[in-house]
């Protein structure tokens, strides 16, 4: 059903940037996200859109897949480009019909672009390179801090984890009841929006109530095992920040901040 | 043989939504030794499920006491510990596992209990050997068969080094060739590792194999013995609705129509021997 979406799908290689701790990778992402809401011109663009280029090739993620990730959201950085191009005031650079074309919306629209563009190159640079359990890991440490302030983040992070468990079994289930159904005459395929949506019911609402059913089994089968929530939990995996690890915050902060003075 | 779990008089009683109050364990008592390997059998609704949840504190008694180790399990500052002791492992392969990955499943216990990730380490690669399935140590669970994910559950009940596993009806999903798999592990940990095993199904041959049996209906213990004693009661397993291994029963019938055959006969090669001694002899 979701085949093709390689948008943050996780590619496992063997590469430096695979092998940095989810910390790491993920306060980069907050970083290059920072600098691109700061940066207002083409060159700053341009040494930043080298900077992912270097993680891509650092990563060893074939450029092309990295790219196509991009397709999903080609409407959306189409229409931000038009709305730029068209609306913005200013001198007229170009007329079709009564739509006109100023010089500062072409400019603006290319820099908006842009900045949409490596935004979700950088955050998928993230889910591309670590695994879900490790960004989960990750995740949990750094919120860890806001618990004082009663966030819950191990039990974010549980959910998670449960989540990306049972996507796959869901989705078995749905193509089931999807068979069983057709097999009772129901049509998923042709029809009305309207009347899709409709027919939707019968594969809905087993699926929830076995997804209940589930939740309600798998939470007596932790508490067998002694869940009792995130205190005093020990864990198989640790996280250990190296000297790559600091190494690479540190670059990644220096540039930043040049980036962000210079231009 | 020293005492691992003990039930007196266990009474265990629940509301329905519409206010009736059911028991659904009457005045059960019963003991198992360590080391011991015994199963439960009965119908639905036979309590044989609400026991085995007695036996780790996910549900406590309405009357009478359960102790695991000589803890009593309605304490609460005992509770970990008795969960601990006892492993649970259920029906479906599926709503148990809670990770992304076979050894962070396995993992799940030991962080719970806050053992050191060095120790969870040791003790999740011991697991996975104990029940065959290192190779999978780092493969998704959903893409293992039935039977690979209760071993993998079974590893991870084995993780939390306990004194007793409980299975409710660990092989009720499986093919029957996933039923061999699992009922093999547990007989080897069995064997083995001398761990005592409560078993709970609804395949008698598969209670054939326990050291001893009990056989529940509504809500109390209807039959218990060595399975050779339970079978041979043919007449009165019919009547609770209960098959009986085939063996047996051909055996009970021979005997019955007047041949020199024991009725306590449980698997084939015993009565093919006797059989072939008579029509030689």
């Amino acid at each position: 059903m979701l085949d093709g979406i390689t948008l943050g799908q996780y590619v496992p290689t063997e590469s430096p940037i695979h092998n940095l701790d989810p910390r790491t990778k993920i306060i980069s992402s907050v970083l290059l996200i920072v600098v691109l809401f700061l940066v207002e011109g083409f060159q700053g663009y341009l040494l930043i859109g080298l900077g992912i280029l270097g993680i891509i090739a650092a990563a060893r993620l074939p450029l092309g897949f990295v790219l196509k990730g991009l397709r999903p959201l080609r409407l959306i950085l189409l229409i931000t480009l038009l709305l730029h191009l068209f609306m913005t005031e200013g001198r007229e650079i170009a007329r079709l019909g009564p739509l006109v074309v100023t010089y500062e919306g072409f400019n603006k629209g290319v820099l908006m672009t842009l900045r949409l563009g490596l935004l979700v190159l950088a955050t998928s640079l993230l889910t591309l390179t670590t695994s879900p359990i490790r960004l989960t890991d990750g995740l949990e440490d750094l919120l860890n801090p806001f618990k004082r302030v009663g966030l819950p983040a191990h039990e974010l992070a549980m959910m998670m984890t449960i989540a990306l468990r049972f996507i796959p079994t869901l989705f078995e289930e749905t193509e089931k009841i999807m068979k069983a159904q057709k097999a009772r005459g129901a049509d998923f395929e042709s029809g009305k929006l309207s009347q899709r949506a409709k027919n939707l019911v019968p594969l809905l609402v087993p699926l929830f109530v076995s997804a209940f059913r589930r939740a309600d089994e798998l939470a007596i089968a932790m508490e067998a095992r002694c869940y009792r929530g995130g205190e005093g939990r020990t864990k198989l995996h640790t996280l250990q920040m190296t000297r790559a690890d600091y190494l690479a915050i540190l670059l990644l902060t220096a540039g930043v901040i040049v980036i962000a003075v210079v231009f | 043989m020293s005492r691992l779990l003990e039930v007196r008089d266990l009474t265990h009683s629940y509301l329905t939504r519409t206010g009736e109050e059911v028991e659904a364990l009457r005045k059960v008592s019963l003991e198992v030794g360590a080391g011991e390997f015994v199963a439960i059998v009965g119908h639905n609704g036979s309590g044989k499920s609400t026991l085995a949840k007695h036996l780790n504190a996910l549900l406590l008694p309405s009357t009478g006491v359960v102790f695991v180790d000589g803890l009593d399990t309605s304490v609460p500052e005992n509770l970990w510990e008795v969960r601990q002791r006892v492993g649970m492992v259920f029906q479906n392969p599926d709503n148990q596992l809670v990770a992304t990955t076979v050894e962070e499943d396995v993992a799940f216990g030991p962080e719970n209990l806050g053992v050191p990730s060095a120790e969870i380490r040791k003790r999740v690669d011991e697991a996975l050997a104990v029940v065959e399935m290192s190779e999978f140590a780092t493969r998704p669970p959903h893409n293992l068969s039935g039977g690979q994910k209760q071993r993998v559950a079974i590893a991870g009940v084995l993780a939390m080094r306990p004194k007793c596993i409980v299975l409710d009806e660990p092989t009720a999903m499986l093919d029957p060739k996933g039923r061999q798999e699992v009922l093999r592990t547990v007989q080897r940990l069995n064997a083995e590792e001398s761990m005592t095993v409560v078993w709970i199904t609804h395949f008698m041959n598969e209670a054939a194999q326990a050291d001893r049996v009990l056989v529940m209906q509504e809500g109390r213990i209807a039959i218990e013995g060595s399975p050779r004693q339970v079978f041979s009661r043919v007449e009165e397993l019919k009547e609770l609705h209960l098959d009986v291994p085939q063996v047996t029963e051909l055996a009970f019938l021979l005997n019955k129509a007047g041949l020199p055959v024991s009725p306590e006969l449980l698997c084939e090669e015993e009565l093919v021997s006797i059989l072939v001694d008579k029509l030689a002899g």
